[in-house]
């Protein structure tokens, strides 16, 4: 037995580690079509002082690091590059604390999306949390590293923008509280009016530290939702019905979404509006609002509201599941996207990007944009389906997603959840004081260079 | 191509103009006005009509000489390019019933029975009622009557698509279809005759089947004693002549449909499809006229008829206070096969 493995089982426990060949095979890789790449071990801390332990012996010994959630992203951002040490935090699982009146939660750095949604449910039925369209065993941690988005992104911004407080392992092992936990009991503010340290920890896939728990703002869950389906087959009208939806002040969620298949689709774009309301009054106030600032686009019979009766239930699921039906497809079970964050305006570039490269590489698309921040910005998700058994047809994906991410930086927009090859080129056209700063900031944060080594790798 | 069966000189000398003069969505002054637009549509010039035509169908049985108004209209409005829907809509429509090869064929002999394209028909032909044809269902697009498209004013569709879907059947070598459906009858009744389809076998409507069969069954039913709202779809106004058959299924059963306002000829339809063509506030209107009409009759069910205008409206009249129904659901609730309140 290695000392390393030793030294693991001593802080963790023996049924905490693992370096067996078949449970490496399965930590090597995610659902996305990176190649896989092996690490030396597994471990599953269970509490913040055997995380900062492993960090301790991992810092001494300048062994990698990866922090794993569920390693859902399908970007290959916890694929471990160099080998080391994957810490899957699903262990820490824990709800710690829910402030209704301050609409907050605190929990552990493993805590999934659904075991909140469903505690809530339980406990707390009148808020809720943005829950992203990943499985529900993604954990939240994971995704506010990643600057997830959620069905409340439109209304707040990025599930990170929902933080409200931070504890982190520091790649040199101390434990680090971020905003108002630092000097108090609450947890309210991941920064405002301090310095907003969080910065130095979201959006860094895990090579700044290890998120140990995250407080997370709340917001009320109302009765009733409800979800419009507007349809054009005009792209250039998207940017301009977007901006009249965002400017009614009162949706939940918006997003846009496009795909060949099954053919009632084709040719058609589709934006699902969803809304929320106390009363079946506020509903129908709502709905009268959605559809007579779309009445324009009806009049000229460029657009229309679709009945929703036989999509209902699963336009309103949360997570949405259409995405894993999508991925079936071509059979095989895969699927991909660049998700690049984007302005609105350039909806119907992209949307003419998707079908070129669908064509170019032979391969089926399926495109989501949700919008950001009430009309900000929105994600533009470009996806491509895979059968996991094809290799070539990985390959013409991979293929496509780089040239989609080559295109996004051209228009100026900015990758969402990198992987490693996107991070590159994003620190390639990135200012270079600004490359500067990350790098003064990553080496002094992890002088050694063992958090998820690979990644956000800013070279002098 | 199939052309319209379209007698000009009959509605040239019609002196009703019932066709409009009885629409319960568009007003006209009186029989002049109604006619002159008539005239207009006739003559291929343009008329408000193609443009405010809510598609309720009715005006096919208003109309005392059998000259299919409605499908004039939609001719006219594809001919003149005029979208009773919005564009995408109308597309979603003719992408979502293309026929792709996906169907399902059950124990098909010398009867079909016609599931259309609505998969909630499956459910409903089955039981006592229908085990002698339960077995020989069809389903999909190969098989759905595309009446539907006349909503978007694209009779091209049909005059394309119904033809394939009567051969369809007549490789099947059957010699009835038993139509779940009421448009898939209507279709290939009305639609086929107006367009000289020959339809070489015999379609059946599934309420002249119920009937039937409940007479059979009649020492199994135990009377309902309820009060119920009927829901008449807008395919029925293809084929009027069956209308009355729900009133004597109803009077088997010991059903009692109280006298209302919106009913039999001024029936309100369901108004799903006027969301896309006339707007909210013309359908909310319309849906909210409708089941204030049924809850002043103190009616218990909503009877459906149409179950693509159930699954649209039901949650709607529910909301309401009433609880709503297939028809053949309660056909089955009066011989004990569906419990009271289930449903």
């Amino acid at each position: 037995m290695s000392d390393i493995l030793k030294s693991l089982i001593d802080i963790v426990g023996e049924k905490g580690v693992s370096n067996a060949p078949e449970e490496l095979w399965f930590y090597s890789r995610d659902p996305g079509v990176l190649a896989p790449h092996r690490p030396d071990f597994v471990v599953a801390p269970k509490t913040t002082e055997q995380v900062q332990k492993i960090v301790q012996l991992a810092n001494r010994e300048k062994i990698p690091v990866v922090p794993m959630g569920s390693g859902m992203s399908l970007a290959g951002l916890v694929i471990p590059l160099k080998g080391g040490i994957v810490m899957d935090m699903k262990r820490m699982n824990k709800i710690l604390e829910v402030n209704p009146m301050a609409r907050y939660a605190v929990v552990e750095g493993g805590t999934s999306q659904g075991a909140l949604k469903a505690y809530l449910e339980e406990h707390h039925p009148r808020l809720r949390h943005s829950i992203p369209d990943s499985p529900s065993v993604t954990t939240i941690a994971a995704n506010v590293s990643l600057h997830g988005q959620g069905r409340l992104t439109n209304q707040y911004g990025f599930n990170s923008d929902m933080v409200s407080g931070l504890e982190v392992v520091l790649p040199t092992g101390e434990i680090c509280l971020i905003g108002s936990p630092s000097i108090g009991p609450y947890w309210i503010s991941k920064g405002p009016t301090m310095p907003d340290l969080s910065g130095l920890f979201l959006g860094w896939l895990g090579c700044t530290g290890v998120i140990t728990k995250v407080g997370l703002k709340l917001y009320p869950n109302k009765k009733i939702r409800e979800a419009e389906l507007f349809v054009t087959d005009r792209v250039d009208l998207i940017p301009e019905i977007l901006y009249k939806l965002t400017d009614l002040e009162l949706l939940e969620d918006i997003n846009v979404w496009f795909q060949p298949k099954p053919f009632m689709f084709l040719g058609n774009y589709q934006i699902t509006i969803f809304y929320t309301g106390s009363t079946e009054a506020e509903i129908d106030f709502k709905r009268k609002m959605i559809w007579d600032c779309l009445q324009e686009y009806m009049d000229s019979k460029d657009g229309g509201f679709m009945g929703t009766y036989y999509m209902k239930e699963a336009l309103l699921q949360m997570p949405g599941r259409n995405v894993a039906a999508f991925a079936d497809v071509p059979r095989g079970g895969g699927f991909e996207y660049s998700g690049p964050i984007a302005p609105i305006e350039h909806f119907p570039q992209y949307a003419a990007k998707v079908v070129e490269l669908a064509a170019k590489y032979d391969v089926l698309y399926a495109s989501t944009a949700r919008l950001i921040s009430g009309g900000h910005s929105m994600m533009y998700s470009i996806s491509f389906a895979f059968n996991r058994n094809d290799p070539a047809m990985m390959d013409r994906v991979e293929k496509a997603l780089d040239e989609a991410t080559v295109f996004a930086l051209e228009m100026g927009g900015i990758p969402w959840k990198p992987n490693f090859k996107e991070q590159k080129m994003l620190l390639e056209k990135m200012e270079p004081n600004t490359r500067n700063l990350l790098l003064m900031i990553k080496r002094n944060l992890d002088p050694q260079g063992i958090m998820n080594p690979g990644n956000w790798e800013v070279n002098s | 191509m199939y052309q319209l069966k379209f007698d000009q000189k009959v509605c040239a000398s019609c002196r009703q103009a019932d066709c409009l003069l009885k629409c319960q969505y568009m007003t006209f002054s009186g029989h002049k006005e109604a006619h002159g637009e008539m005239m207009k549509i006739m003559k291929g010039r343009d008329s408000r009509v193609l443009h405010e035509c809510t598609t309720c169908y009715a005006c096919e049985e208003y109309c005392q000489h059998g000259n299919h108004p409605f499908y004039l209209i939609s001719e006219q409005r594809e001919e003149k390019g005029i979208f009773a829907a919005p564009r995408p809509i109308t597309n979603q429509w003719i992408n979502m019933t293309v026929m792709q090869g996906k169907y399902l064929v059950g124990d098909v002999k010398e009867k079909a029975l016609s599931c259309c394209y609505i998969p909630e028909l499956g459910p409903l032909g089955s039981g006592e009622i229908f085990k002698d044809v339960a077995e020989a269902g069809v389903f999909g697009t190969e098989f759905m009557c595309p009446a539907v498209h006349s909503h978007f004013a694209r009779m091209s569709v049909i005059k394309e698509r119904l033809p394939l879907v009567i051969e369809n059947y007549r490789k099947l070598g059957v010699k009835e279809v038993i139509c779940l459906h009421d448009e898939c009858y209507g279709t290939l009744t009305s639609i086929a005759d107006a367009y000289g389809m020959e339809v070489p076998f015999k379609p059946v409507y599934y309420m002249d089947f119920l009937l039937e069969r409940m007479k059979k069954l009649k020492d199994k039913i135990k009377p309902l004693n309820m009060t119920v709202a009927y829901q008449r779809p807008c395919s029925n106004r293809l084929i009027p002549d069956k209308h009355p058959l729900v009133k004597k299924i109803f009077r088997l059963i010991g059903v009692k449909e109280p006298k209302r306002t919106y009913q039999d000829e001024t029936a309100l339809c369901c108004a799903e499809i006027m969301y896309s063509i006339g707007g909210y506030e013309l359908a909310d209107d319309v849906q909210k006229r409708n089941i204030d009409d049924m809850l002043a009759t103190g009616a218990e069910y909503c009877v459906f008829n149409c179950p693509a205008c159930q699954t649209a409206f039901a949650q709607k009249v529910e909301k309401r206070g009433l609880k709503t129904i297939h028809i053949i659901d309660l056909c089955k609730m009066a011989i004990g096969e569906i419990e009271r309140g289930t449903i």
